[in-house]
């Protein structure tokens, strides 16, 4: 399935947040979004997961998914969003509460999710038993239940310390290795970007227009290879020149609003 | 092969002569009721207040008629019990309470559900309460018995009116409180009103809620004893007025203290269902 960012602009009120914004994550890709802060990398997110609606242009979707998907397109969110009276399986479980699945099978879901996810024995923890990284990985674990064709993740690590981020990103690149899933993964860590997507959209500062979309050269599973280290630091230093001032300028408009 | 540094030698003990410890100013600005020896001293100063009072009574420095001692009130409960005068008064009023309490507590609930969830509801149901939230809901009791007659009914609607107010802005309130990352989250699951309503909203509010539970008891008392002292031949307020035209003030103060007893006895309960139902907090 293909989600298309199709001439995507939006405002709140006066403000601009994002200009005539397109492009298209193929079946299993995986784009990152970057950009400096407020030029709307999050509220583009939001408008393609349907959570939000643009003042012009449209979210589109293109082909169907798997048929067993329950929830096409699934956020993995910032800040966890879990339910702290729920503990981790009833979390887990939320997203399949008005499904047509039958007690049994739900819990099979999550059982499967649990151990995907490496929780299974936390089951009945609550989130404010859990560290960060245990709570992404709870949303994580509720995100795969629903299994999704492509998988929104705005900021997911960004909560989190240096240590839970590394390990993190080792799951999701796990995740995604086989292409059953696409993302769109949202961040300001260029080295997360590089190290976990095919494409990256570079977009402007506010208003977020798409300056440059850029193909990471190396495939996904050759990454960690030292051959490929210096290839990679290069396209790094390339985005963070291209995003360099802008970031700037964009932190001195905060600081002055 | 990397060089790597030598590992320092082992640092002499420093001369701790002419060294200070570093003064602790972390203390205070953070009151605990956990600990056990707070809470005897709460107890302790209570008993302390209580002899006190005992002593000056029973040397005469005190006019009984004034202010009767800890003792005669305690006999005056005890006769009160005795005589079956007391369960008689408190029945009522619990009646008048737990009938009020409830009416006003559905309706409330609903209400401020409704306000915290339509933008209709909200725009119509705030300026309603905000001009009827105000007025002493006692001041209503001639005009709820001219409408409802000399029964029970006007008591217990006062009582339920007061409730009512207090409810919908406490739960509207908790629904507003609700962190809208939680039903974003919803929504991005496609799960229906019914299940954001009872998964996300109503947990979610439920702090403020129970919250609003302690107000509206001590709203409810407050009524029950109003209203009974104006309208009431049976009742705890009915009771106490009755026991002060009388002059019987031990009897006056048995009734005060069965009411600080009672709203004490609800306050443990609503402390027992918050820590059933808000366990995850």
């Amino acid at each position: 399935m293909d989600l298309i960012a199709d001439h995507i602009s939006h405002r709140f009120g006066a403000l601009d947040v994002l200009d005539d914004v397109s492009f298209t994550l193929g079946a299993g890709e995986v784009v990152a979004i970057v950009g400096p802060s407020g030029c709307g990398k999050s509220t583009l997110l939001s408008i393609l997961g349907g959570l939000l609606q643009p003042s012009a242009g449209a979210a589109r979707l293109r082909g169907a998914p798997l048929a067993d998907s329950l929830n096409p397109l699934t956020f993995v969110f910032q800040d966890f969003a879990l339910l702290p009276w729920c503990t981790v399986e009833a979390n887990v479980e939320f997203p399949l509460l008005h499904t047509r699945l039958s007690i049994g099978e739900r819990r099979a879901v999550v059982d499967d999710a649990l151990r995907r996810t490496g929780l299974s024995e936390f089951r009945t923890t609550y989130p404010k038993q859990l560290s960060g990284g245990m709570r992404q990985r709870v949303g994580i674990a509720r995100a795969l239940a629903v299994k999704p064709a492509i998988l929104l993740m705005d900021e997911p690590l960004s909560a989190l310390d240096s240590q839970t981020r590394e390990l993190l990103m080792e799951d999701f690149i796990g995740l995604l290795a086989d292409g059953a899933m696409g993302a769109v993964y949202v961040t300001h860590n260029l080295e997360e970007a590089i190290r976990l997507a095919d494409r990256i959209v570079v977009l402007s500062r506010r208003p977020g227009r798409v300056r440059e979309v850029v193909a990471v050269p190396v495939k996904r599973s050759e990454r960690g290879d030292v051959s490929a280290r210096g290839q990679l630091l290069a396209l790094q230093n390339d985005l963070w020149s291209l995003i360099r001032k802008q970031a700037i300028d964009a932190e001195r408009e905060v600081q002055h609003a | 092969m990397l060089e790597r540094a030598k590992p320092a030698e082992p640092r002499q003990p420093e001369a701790k002569a002419d060294a200070r410890p570093v003064r602790f100013r972390g203390a205070g600005f953070v009151p605990s009721a956990d600990r056990q020896g707070d809470w005897i001293a709460g107890w302790i100063a209570l008993l302390a207040v209580l002899a006190l009072w005992q002593l000056a009574g029973s040397a005469g420095l005190v006019n009984p008629l004034f202010l009767p001692t800890p003792l005669s009130i305690g006999r005056a409960i005890y006769q009160l019990a005795a005589s079956g005068a007391l369960w008689h008064h408190l029945s009522y009023s619990l009646m008048r309470i737990g009938v009020g309490w409830v009416l006003g507590t559905v309706a409330g609930i609903a209400v401020g559900f409704a306000i915290g969830l339509f933008t209709v509801a909200r725009s119509v149901g705030i300026t309603f309460i905000s001009a009827l939230f105000p007025i002493p809901k006692i001041a209503l009791l001639p005009l709820l018995i001219l409408w409802l007659g000399i029964g029970e009914e006007p008591k217990i609607a006062t009582i339920a009116l007061g409730v009512f107010f207090s409810t919908a802005i406490s739960v509207y309130g908790g629904v507003d409180a609700v962190p809208r990352n939680l039903i974003r989250m919803a929504q991005s699951f496609n799960a229906p009103f019914s299940t954001i309503a009872r998964g996300v909203i109503w947990p979610g509010a439920l702090p403020s809620i129970l919250a609003g539970f302690r107000i509206t008891a001590s709203v409810a008392l407050l009524l029950v004893v109003s209203a009974e002292m104006i309208g009431a031949e049976y009742g705890i307020g009915a009771f106490v007025l009755q026991a002060g035209n009388l002059m019987q003030t031990d009897q006056l103060l048995a009734g005060v203290v069965i009411l600080s007893l009672f709203g004490l006895a609800v306050g443990k309960l609503i402390s027992l269902l918050e820590a059933r139902l808000l366990h995850w907090r």
